[in-house]
């Protein structure tokens, strides 16, 4: 199986706080890695560093061969990084539809072209077809920031999907979420993953992740303490120490 | 807002630039025959212009920018200095126009590293250093002095010297940039500036390229004010740096903000309410400026989005209807 992203050595230095602090790992294709910890072990510094939107103090980030650290966030979106925020970010203003297209645009063409490329049709049918996929097309004319939190999530990964990413890393996709659309985003995922998405997740509910994932990366204090299957980090006790204490 | 319909029926387009179109016409033939209305009214359609590039880059990209009063000068002076020296006006306004475009470009850098008031700032600076260039660099700028004499251009041997063919030429512009700002906007443009007004980090987290759109925004803005600038000149027929003054900056953000900023029709109606008010609050003298900041002030308390969203509660609440949507 080949590694769709390697991270090597990558440390995240803030002034003093050392938020990441020599991680190494790797997603293999086509595989669901779980990425779980304590609160502040650095999860999300880590998600900033790879997608770009902090620069790593030092380490290596690969996608796919191609080393992507520090190139800018947006063509590391186009190289197919998806991802989404624990906080839900869209572009609250905008219809759905304009949020769905917003996430495709600027893969296609150059920018002069979008300056003259008025028929949309083709990104449109696709938005349709995922906004029917995640349940949320009746919604497709609303203003994004008057949707419910739920719908908001749900759009988060639509736009996320719009560009066929490789490889999708999300920020706790249940948080904030009831039972019953979160075991509608769990079915959405493994059914990506059957279609040849690889993952990437950050999720504090641990059933959800046990269940999800393949394999699972453990940090805390900014460094990886373990990895494994879940059965392997269920009964691993540095990470029962870091969650419980003692 | 569910129901707003994303693509205009082309009767409706239609219908919308003949009533533009029609008011456009219809001021000569009522004001025609005083020139100061005529003055006005041209002066409206300069700032109209002013105020659309203004809205690129404050109204739809959320970039602040008060530097326009100094790319409506750099229009200006490219325009007087040409005109002056011997060169066509047709030579001259695409100079300027590029000028300001350039500067545009350049004014848009700190947008990458600088937000809100920092980067009002930030254009307030660059408003400032452009303003003393005009005053100091009397030699080529001719200082407080000013440049007079800037002829009024002709168009293949027609003359526009008359103050209704000058302001048919403003108009003329007016027009074509307002077709080409709606160009802009419907297309993948105006939906890339909207994303980073609404959420720039989202925005490069979907590919957007901060640097090309933020850049794009001040350089689209500026070139629109360099052209109303380079009409200015030879409406005047005086250039001063007293017309460009950082304070005329916040003149264009009042106007964008009173009709409504981030919104097709804002400039219109704000240059419009603007540059007309005075005329009807003259009998005040100087209680003007007063009157005037008091109703800015309970416009932007109650209807923080300007006269456009009061026209919009009057199509929903008296007709019944949605109101008109020009962009997306």
């Amino acid at each position: 199986m080949n590694n769709i992203l390697e991270i090597a050595g990558l440390r995240k230095k803030f002034y003093q706080l050392e938020a990441v602090a020599g991680v190494d790992f790797e997603v293999r294709e086509g595989e669901i890695l779980g990425l779980i910890g304590p609160n502040g072990s650095g999860k999300t510094t880590l998600f900033d560093c790879i997608t770009g939107i902090q620069r790593p103090t030092a380490g290596e980030v690969r996608f796919m061969g191609k080393r992507i650290t520090r190139m800018k966030p947006h063509c590391i979106y186009q190289l197919g990084i998806g991802r989404t925020f624990q906080l839900v970010q869209l572009f609250p203003g905008m219809t759905v539809l304009d949020n769905m297209i917003m996430a495709i645009q600027e893969s296609e063409g150059t920018v002069l072209s979008r300056l003259f490329q008025m028929d949309e049709s083709k990104d449109e049918k696709k938005a349709i077809e995922l906004l029917e996929f995640l349940n949320i097309i009746h919604l497709k004319d609303q203003i994004a920031k008057n949707i419910s939190y739920g719908q908001q999530k749900l759009l988060d990964m639509g736009m996320v999907l719009m560009s066929k990413p490789k490889l999708i890393m999300l920020d706790e996709p249940m948080a904030g979420v009831n039972a019953t659309l979160g075991k509608e985003i769990a079915e959405r995922l493994i059914e990506l993953n059957r279609r040849g998405c690889s993952f990437l997740i950050i999720e504090h509910n641990m059933r959800v992740i046990m269940n999800l994932c393949h394999r699972i990366v453990v940090l805390d204090y900014g460094k990886k303490i373990a990895e494994g299957s879940p059965e392997e980090i269920q009964n691993n006790k540095q990470v029962l120490a870091a969650y419980f204490g003692g | 807002m569910a129901n707003l319909t994303r693509k205009k029926r082309p009767v409706t387009r239609i219908l919308h630039w003949t009533i533009f179109l029609g008011v456009i016409g219809c001021v000569p033939v009522i004001f025609g025959g005083n020139a100061y209305y005529m003055y006005v009214a041209t002066l409206i359609g300069i700032y109209i212009i002013t105020s659309m590039g203004l809205n690129f880059t404050l109204g739809y990209t959320g970039q602040i920018s008060l530097g326009h009063a100094a790319f409506m000068g750099l229009g200006a002076y490219t325009v007087a200095l040409m005109t002056l020296n011997g060169y066509s006006f047709w030579l001259a306004l695409p100079l300027g126009v590029l000028i300001t475009f350039v500067a545009g470009l350049a004014l848009g850098l700190p947008s990458l590293r600088v937000k809100h008031h920092y980067l009002a700032l930030v254009t307030l600076g660059f408003g400032t250093v452009i303003y003393l260039l005009f005053s100091n660099e009397y030699e080529i700028t001719g200082g407080f002095s000013g440049l007079p004499g800037i002829p009024r251009p002709s168009f293949f041997g027609l003359d526009l010297s008359s103050d209704i063919a000058f302001y048919f030429l403003v108009a003329a512009f007016l027009v074509l940039l307002t077709g080409i700002a709606l160009w802009i906007l419907n297309s993948r443009w105006g939906r890339a500036f909207k994303a980073i007004r609404e959420n720039d980090m989202r925005a490069e987290m979907v590919g957007v390229s901060l640097l090309t759109y933020k850049l794009l925004a001040f350089a689209i803005g500026a070139a629109y004010a360099g052209i109303a600038g380079g009409l200015l000149a030879p409406l005047m027929k005086f250039v001063d740096p007293t017309s460009f003054p950082v304070h005329e900056s916040f003149w264009f953000l009042i106007m964008l903000i009173i009709g409504g900023s981030g919104r097709f029709e804002g400039p219109f109606v704000g240059a419009i309410v603007v540059m007309l008010l005075p005329q009807f609050l003259r009998g005040t003298q100087q209680l003007y400026f007063v009157i005037f900041a008091a109703i800015t002030l309970i416009l932007l308390i109650f209807w923080p989005g300007g006269l456009t969203s009061l026209l919009d509660v009057f199509f929903r609440r008296v007709l019944r209807r949605n109101p008109p949507q020009f962009t997306k």
